[in-house]
């Protein structure tokens, strides 16, 4: 058994007017903050598909992150708002999927708001880390056959 | 065309004029009580009577009822006519001993005394019949008409008694030359709307139905009210069936301007630009009870103050009390519904500066005693500092301390009692008259509004401008700007600043003639959409629209923002966002995610 | 006289409900056309053939097969392969097989949650020995044995590859029937493609009228009376119409103009992976609130979201199944 600590994989949508700029200042300011989220900038937290982080968690994400502006200083006035709603509903479809709701998190962070990033970055680390690793290809979808192992020389039985 | 001799000289007459008519037309003065020249003429006062030679033969005839009929020689100043006249006018002065009008009529003809004992000494009434013909000639209620006999004729309502008939139009008042009809505001006897609960300013006097708003309107010409028009008054009340009431306005126009069909009229436009200037509403302080707004004539609003004020108003510019009367001692109330957590918790900005104005014209005017009731002076602006020590050296009396509560005292002073906060004591002080300087809000349909032009609201109501520091006269959706208070309190020099800069804005744009917009918007392939119309109430810039022909949704890309939400949204994942593609975004997902090399 | 071939037909249904083949039959007297054109030599529910037929012919020898339901046992994996080996073209023939269908809402569960609601605690079930089905059982006589029980439902493709995919539960009869001219007239697109529906969504042929979408309450079909004209999503009630890929009418919504919600049985239009994932960006963002509680409150009339928005496509969406 490996020593090493389980070092989870996040993915975070950050949005470019807020939090990416947080992020960025965090890391020009050089805050200390761990390298477990990697992050896909997009314009507005409301561009956020729940496609893209169930997408995540496919590929091998252990937690997904959407972080936005604070409700009311959307940069594109209500973007954030749209965000809400969708993940409030993703959270339910997670939780009937058999993902733990603590593995996903919408979060509101301003521009101004670098320490507030470093903390989230700590804190959901921390506790993505402790819930382990999902791995849902290699454990929930473990062994399914894939067409590409169809052979056609297959011997009929009897 | 008749031709007539009046007083020796000739003159021409059209068909159906009457002696009278044609005599004042041509500016021969005769005296009249019981003509209007919108009534049919009556002959009651006798007054008009001239003299007609007409084929040898003369008579007195009253000229307001004989028509001028070709041949015929009028004497108005005959001795004949001035001894019937002053006859008349002695019967008049008998009748009514007290009424100045008549007075001076008859003093003019020679009459000094009556020459009759009166019935009744105070009697205003000359029976002219004016009131009787106007409320069923023009106003078309029908509610007067003479009533008896003999010496007890009188007018009247039927059975003299109250009537809901009577639609208070005030008519028989305006053409009663006595003045003896008096409006009485007896909510029995007055056409009613069960629905007028609404606030609305309260007439500081009263106006007809047709005037011109004030001296300073643009386009200074009348209106009409049509709550308030007897006509319009009767097409409501008849659903439509008759409306042929009054029209003394369209009957005396010479202009010919007025035009009771007007209807409104729906302009489509295109245009490149729109600056909403939707302004504000007063506060209605009825929702602050503790001021007792409504309970006493002399507690008005900062704005009623302004109209007493004005010179053009009721009063001609004086401050007076309701009764007439000059006020000796006046409170004025700061920040009533400002800057108040149980109405609106902004400053609205401008009413420190026109409160010390009011002191102002207050001392000037009348020299009464005026008490401020002010939380803090917000003399932000250009002199305004300088302002306020001047109002304050004419001995204005500075309150530092919220004007808390007003009582109504039983002789009709008001009581204003409120905290003196730099002497740290309670004060109350009576006064004739209370100042409420209410807030300032957004207007009543500002919703309605703003959803038309896609403007946001910040949480005190006003229209969201752009960036609260850098984008002051814009929205969130290019061509459409903000000026005036509409987007916030501002006053008159900083309205015609933010103004101005929209203005420029809005040129600005028109004058580009391109425009470079960022790559980065959606676009919605029209092939491809299904036209369900999800993505069109998300965009906050309203750049997606709905071609009902085509039955699918369109991106306005000179609008869009590029913000992805419609992307996201849309149902049948059809939505490009350039640039921030769902393939780009899932590939960035798959490489991040690759295991570990 | 040389006659034209007659197309060598093979249907088989695998974990289905038994539509898609009264869909075929739904086709009514195209029966006879049909017949005219094709030879069916496999259709278990209506052709005496045995797996045992098939076995024995050349591969490649059956023309189209038409395989309808998901694969969830052995057996139904094994018959794919061998169905793959005989038949020149293969198409997934229904919601089932294209994208797991209702059976794929096992997928919420494990085989040993589903065996134990099905064989011990349904109300009605009188187990008392707890006995449930074991792929090898020893009896008097010998052996039995029972194909496996998968514990995740397969898509089709996910055995095979797959040249053609008709969605819908079942495909309509007159898709069917397109589906059928098409092969006999050699008009198939290139494969693998879908056949037999539209290329946009539901809402594109639904004749109700769509206005801006603000919903603040949602309601269950049987809760309100919708009105007949105006879209249903508008009216609060939770319709599947635009994720669905349309084709279940020409010229209408099948569904939704007898005043039901669609279900979403035709899966999802050609533009979107996961149907349950776009239902739930779309749906939440036409929600008329901005706050948290009145959202969560909003939102929780929806009952079961995954199971609603999943109902047809669970085993082709990304997550596939739900970790137990």
């Amino acid at each position: 058994m490996s020593e090493k600590l389980f070092e989870p994989r996040i993915i975070g949508f950050l949005c470019n007017w807020c939090t990416y700029a947080a992020a960025d200042t965090a890391g020009v300011s050089r805050m200390k903050q761990p390298a477990n989220i990697d992050v896909i900038r997009v314009m507005c937290s409301g561009r956020v598909d729940p496609t893209f982080i169930l997408k995540a968690f496919r590929e091998g994400a252990d937690g997904v992150l959407v972080a936005g502006c604070h409700p009311g200083d959307c940069h594109y006035t209500e973007g954030n708002y749209k965000t809400l709603r969708r993940m409030t509903l993703l959270h339910q479809i997670l939780e009937q999927m058999g993902i733990d709701r603590r593995r996903f998190r919408l979060e509101w962070v301003s521009s101004s708001e670098a320490p507030k990033w470093v903390q989230l970055t700590q804190e959901f680390t921390d506790q993505v880390r402790a819930l382990g690793p999902l791995n849902w290809s290699g454990t929930v979808l473990a062994g399914l056959p894939t067409a590409a192992e169809h052979v056609c020389a297959q011997e009929v039985a009897e | 065309m008749a031709k007539l001799i009046i007083d020796g000289q000739e003159f021409h007459a059209e068909e159906g004029q009457t002696v009278l008519e044609v005599a004042r037309q041509n500016g021969i003065a005769i005296p009249t009580l019981c003509y209007h020249p919108v009534l049919e003429p009556f002959g009651a006062c006798r007054l008009c009577m001239v003299e007609v030679i007409r084929r040898g033969w003369s008579q007195l005839v009253t000229s307001c009822t004989y028509p001028a009929r070709d041949g015929i020689e009028v004497k108005t100043r005959s001795v004949l006519v001035l001894e019937a006249r002053k006859a008349v006018l002695g019967l008049l002065l008998s009748r009514c001993p007290n009424v100045p009008e008549i007075q001076e009529l008859a003093r003019e003809y020679g009459v000094l005394e009556p020459p009759f004992p009166a019935k009744d000494p105070e009697e205003e009434c000359i029976l002219c019949g004016l009131c009787v013909r106007v409320c069923h000639e023009m106003v078309k209620a029908d509610v007067l008409n003479f009533v008896g006999h003999g010496p007890d004729r009188r007018v009247g309502p039927a059975f003299l008694e109250k009537t809901r008939q009577c639609i208070g139009c005030g008519a028989c008042t305006i053409v009663c030359p006595t003045g003896a009809i008096e409006m009485l505001l007896s909510r029995e006897g007055i056409y009613f709307d069960e629905d007028y609960a609404v606030y609305e300013e309260k007439p500081l006097g009263p106006t007809s139905a047709i005037y011109v708003p004030s001296l300073q309107a643009v386009p200074r010409v009348p209106v009409i009210d049509t709550d308030a028009c007897i006509r319009f008054r009767q097409d409501d009340r008849t659903e439509g069936e008759v409306n042929d009431a009054c029209g003394a306005c369209q009957i005396l126009c010479e202009g010919g301007a007025v035009n009771f069909d007007q209807q409104d009229e729906v302009l489509e436009l295109d245009v490149g630009s729109i600056i909403v200037a939707t302004g504000f509403q007063m506060w209605d302080p009825h929702q602050l009870p503790q001021y007792a707004y409504g309970q006493s004539p002399n507690i008005i609003t900062g704005l009623e103050f302004e109209r007493l004020s004005n010179a053009g108003g009721v009063t001609g510019g004086q401050i007076l009390l309701s009764d007439g009367r000059k006020p000796e001692k006046v409170a004025i109330i700061h920040c009533v519904g400002s800057r108040d957590k149980n109405a609106h918790e902004y400053c609205s900005r401008i009413c420190c500066m026109y409160s010390l104005k009011q002191a102002h014209l207050v001392r000037d005017k009348t020299g009464a005693e005026v008490y401020e009731f002010y939380m803090d002076m917000r003399a932000f602006g250009k002199g305004y500092e300088e302002f306020y020590e001047r109002v304050q050296e004419e001995g204005v009396v500075m309150v530092r301390g919220r004007g808390a509560e007003v009582e109504v005292l039983p002789d009709g002073k008001l009581r204003v009692k409120g905290e003196d906060a730099d002497l740290g004591k309670l004060l109350a002080v009576d006064v004739d008259m209370v100042v409420l300087n209410t807030a300032i809000e957004a207007q009543a349909d500002a919703t309605q509004v703003a959803a038309l032009f896609g403007l946001g609201r910040t949480q005190d109501g006003w229209f969201a401008e752009a960036h609260p520091k850098l984008r002051p006269v814009e929205t969130n959706t290019d061509g459409i700007y903000l000026a005036g208070v509409c987007q916030g309190p501002r006053d008159v020099p900083d309205t015609v600043a933010h103004a101005n800069a929209a203005a420029s804005m809005a040129l600005g744009l028109l004058n580009r003639g391109e425009v470079v917009v960022s790559p980065q918007v959606a676009y919605i392939p029209e092939e491809l959409c299904s036209g369900c119309r999800i993505c069109n109430a998300l965009c906050p810039y309203s750049a997606i629209t709905f071609d009902e022909e085509r039955q699918v949704s369109q991106v306005n890309s000179a609008l869009c923002k590029g913000c992805g939400t419609c992307v996201a949204a849309c149902p049948s994942g059809i939505i490009v966002g350039r640039h921030f593609t769902d393939d780009q975004i899932m590939v960035q997902i798959e490489a991040l995610l690759e295991p570990a090399r | 006289m040389s006659e034209k071939p007659k197309l060598k037909l093979a249907l088989y249904w695998a974990a289905s409900c038994g539509g898609c083949e009264i869909a075929v039959v739904e086709i009514n007297e195209k029966l006879l056309d049909l017949d005219a054109v094709a030879d069916i030599l496999f259709w278990p529910v209506a052709v005496d053939a045995k797996y045992d037929d098939v076995r024995a012919m050349p591969d490649h020898h059956i023309d189209v097969c038409l395989f309808n339901g998901a694969i969830r046992t052995s057996e139904q994996e094994e018959i794919a392969h061998l169905l793959r080996c005989k038949s020149k073209v293969m198409v997934a023939f229904g919601s089932c097989a294209c994208e797991g269908c209702i059976p794929g809402l096992a997928n919420f569960y494990s085989r040993d949650g589903v065996f134990e609601r099905a064989y011990l605690t349904t109300p009605t079930t009188d187990n008392p020995e707890k006995i449930l089905p074991q792929t090898v059982t020893k009896v008097p006589e010998g052996e039995i044995d029972l194909p496996e029980f998968y514990n995740t439902v397969l898509t089709l493709d996910d055995v095979i590859p797959v040249e053609y995919y008709v969605p819908g539960c079942p495909p309509q009869p007159h898709q069917i029937w397109a589906v059928i001219e098409a092969i006999v007239t050699g008009n198939l697109p290139e494969p693998p493609a879908v056949v037999g529906a539209g290329n946009k969504t539901v809402c594109d042929v639904c004749r109700r009228t769509k206005g801006e979408k603000k919903v603040s309450k949602f309601y269950r079909p049987f809760e309100i009376e919708p009105d007949p004209d105006i879209c249903l999503l508008e009216q609060g009630i939770v319709c599947m119409g635009p994720a669905t890929r349309n084709g279940c009418a020409e010229d209408r919504a099948l569904c939704v103009e007898v005043n039901m919600p669609c279900r979403g049985c035709y899966g999802p239009p050609p533009g979107v992976t996961d149907q349950g994932a776009k239902l739930v960006a779309s749906l939440a963002s036409v929600v008329d609130s901005n706050d948290p509680e009145e959202i969560e409150r909003i939102l929780s009339d929806i009952l079961d979201p995954a199971g609603t928005f999943y109902r047809f496509s669970l085993s082709k969406s990304l997550l596939r199944r739900a970790k137990v």
